[in-house]
């Protein structure tokens, strides 16, 4: 068995959900390498040589693989996977926008968000909204699958000491373009890899609200900030602050819920958080259902003094 | 240019699934069945492009059992002109809805098509990324917005962080998130209107695709369960929580 990771890097640094996947991949058993596309992408390679478990890194340097267009870099993964068993990509925007594809060009189904690794073959994930979890062997010749970020440690960042090696051929296939991006920035630690949460709902009523609620109380418990749909359609905060089903996956040590629900949507996103605390005026709200610590009343009341008496 | 919108009969979103005793899968017997939510965006999606101008024709596609036919007279309700059903017996995976698809955009030549980034039964999030890989077309995933000019197609898309945008060049295949837009519902006259659309029924295998799954399910389970906690009645008393976790100092 030869698996083969797909690196997901920003300024130089790999991001956390690449380590799970990398725990993943190992489970399978056999050699790890990694792949790492984009261009001037050195301190990338160099940062992922250094994981644990790592035995190779495969250096695709050309600019038609920035911003990981699926178009061009499916094409070169099919063809490293000449040497490969198995491509495994962390279940994130872009491994999920790559790996499918590559799958179909392989003429594989995918196996989406595995949980466990039971054996080569064979893997849990959930369906419906994780209110089951299926195991599902796979009978194809080739392996791919995303991997929960969520459901497996982080890979060391140090202590390993992978080759590395470049890796070309396919290039910019021309059929699609990368315009440009509007990236939050935030100060707060990353939704995904926080130790602890708060987010907000419909109940904040508006953005203002948001901000002169949430982000204070986040900001006294060095939280990151999160939301359920509701807020996020209503424009309280932006697309990637929404938790759930269809939106981030979150297991912190704590996460605290103020004015959600707790719809299956939003509680598959964050119900395999440590512990989980919910503040809404309605005491029958299905979140109190998951949550360690409920407390009911009215935010607006409690959630001011809750943050000054921290 | 034709728009194509494959569509999937799913259980409700408001229903909360349950796992079967022996553990075979969910039950879905006299269960509330809808259009998979992210399918209705995309209809919704290709009747307003066809609204205004930039699409001449809206086709909409199931791959299932005979009662995905209700599903696709849904959309067809919503506003699209006509509809292809692909009788399948057993449960259908990504790779072969994507098999099947491709022959259609082989017979049809749709400029567009839109479908749902995922099913909220199998969650997979799979499918309109294979049928670009097998039709050579360039993908616009999680679409949180769709602008036609010319012979390409801007879309913006939900990433991990914030929004980004690409070009690409048409025909081409999209796969919606939550905000690209808020369907409409079908008023009574356009459901009455809907019985009379053309809805082809085919098989699978006129389009000489094999759908014999690739995974095999061993077992459906039920995640562990949370146990609900206390309730704490005051401030005082939750800050004196966060203390006993070493969040509050
Ligand atoms: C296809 C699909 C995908 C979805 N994906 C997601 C997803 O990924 N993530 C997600 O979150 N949702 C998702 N949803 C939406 C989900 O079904 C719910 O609609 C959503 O989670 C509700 O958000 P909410 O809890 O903020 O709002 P509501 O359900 O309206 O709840 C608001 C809560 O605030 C409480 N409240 C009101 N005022 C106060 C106050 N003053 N003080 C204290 N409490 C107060 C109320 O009692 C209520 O419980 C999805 C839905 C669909 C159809
Ligand atoms: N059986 C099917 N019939 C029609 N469309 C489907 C079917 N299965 C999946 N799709 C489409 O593919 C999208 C993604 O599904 P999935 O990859 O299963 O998560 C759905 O939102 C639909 O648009």
């Amino acid at each position: 068995m030869k698996s083969l990771v797909l690196a997901e890097h920003e300024g130089g640094a790999i991001k956390d959900a690449t380590l799970a996947a990398v725990t993943a991949a190992g489970k399978l058993g056999g050699e790890v390498d990694l792949l790492v596309v984009g261009s001037g992408v050195d301190a990338a390679a160099q940062a992922g040589a250094q994981i644990a478990g790592v035995s190779r890194v495969l250096v695709a340097d050309d600019p038609a693989f920035d911003h990981a267009l699926p178009e061009n870099v499916a094409p070169l993964v099919v063809q490293l996977m000449g040497e490969h068993d198995a491509f495994v990509a962390p279940a994130t925007s872009t491994g999920k926008n790559i790996a499918p594809r590559v799958a179909a060009l392989l003429d594989v189904m995918q196996v989406s968000e595995i949980l466990s690794v039971e054996a080569p073959n064979r893997f849990t994930r959930p369906i419906y909204a994780g209110n089951a979890i299926a195991t599902v062997e796979t009978g194809d010749p080739k392996l791919v699958c995303t991997v929960r970020a969520t459901a497996f440690e982080k890979a060391a960042r140090t202590g390993g000491s992978a080759t590395v090696q470049p890796v070309g051929g396919a290039a910019d296939g021309g059929l699609s373009q990368f315009v440009g991006a509007q990236q939050s920035h935030s100060e707060r630690p990353e939704l995904t890899s926080a130790k602890i949460i708060v987010s907000g709902g419909r109940a904040l009523q508006n953005g203002e609200n948001f901000k002169m609620l949430i982000e204070p109380l986040a900001d006294k418990l060095g939280a990151a900030v999160g939301a359920s749909r509701a807020a996020v359609d209503a424009g309280f905060v932006p697309n990637d602050y929404q938790v759930g089903q269809t939106g981030k996956i979150v297991a912190p040590e704590v996460y605290v819920a103020v004015g959600i629900s707790g719809a299956i949507q939003h509680l598959a996103g964050m119900k395999d958080s440590k512990v989980i605390i919910a503040i809404n005026k309605d005491e029958e709200a299905p979140i109190f259902q998951v949550a360690d610590v409920g407390l009911v009343g009215d935010l607006f009341k409690l959630v001011p003094e809750l943050t000054q008496k921290l | 240019m034709k728009v194509l919108v494959p569509v999937k009969r799913v259980i409700d979103y408001n229903v909360k699934p349950r796992v079967k005793a022996d553990g075979t899968g969910v039950d879905l017997l006299n269960v509330k069945m809808s259009m998979n939510p992210f399918d209705e965006i995309a209809v919704e999606e290709a009747i307003r492009l066809k609204e205004k101008g930039a699409a001449t024709e809206v086709i909409v596609v199931s791959i299932g059992e005979p009662k995905a036919q209700e599903t696709l007279r849904t959309a067809l309700a919503m506003g699209a002109d006509r509809a292809i059903l692909v009788a399948a017996a057993q449960e259908v995976e990504p790779l072969g809805v994507a098999k099947v698809l491709a022959a259609i955009v082989g017979e049809e030549q749709p400029g567009l098509v839109i479908l749902g980034k995922q099913a909220i039964d199998d969650d997979s999030n799979q499918t309109g990324q294979m049928l670009a890989a097998l039709t050579g077309r360039p993908q616009g995933t999680f679409a949180s917005k769709i602008e036609v000019s010319g012979d390409a197609v801007e879309v913006t898309r939900e990433v991990d962080g914030g929004l980004e945008t690409v070009r690409l060049s048409l025909p081409a295949i999209v796969t919606t998130d939550l905000r690209l837009n808020e369907p409409r519902y079908a008023s009574l006259p356009n459901i009455m209107k809907a019985k009379s659309k053309p809805l082809a029924q085919k098989t699978a295998a006129d389009y000489g695709v094999d759908l014999s799954p690739r995974l095999r399910t061993v077992q459906v389970a039920e995640p562990s369960k949370r146990q609900a906690g206390v309730k704490v009645g005051s401030v005082d008393e939750l800050i004196d929580r966060l203390r006993d976790l070493g969040v509050a100092a």
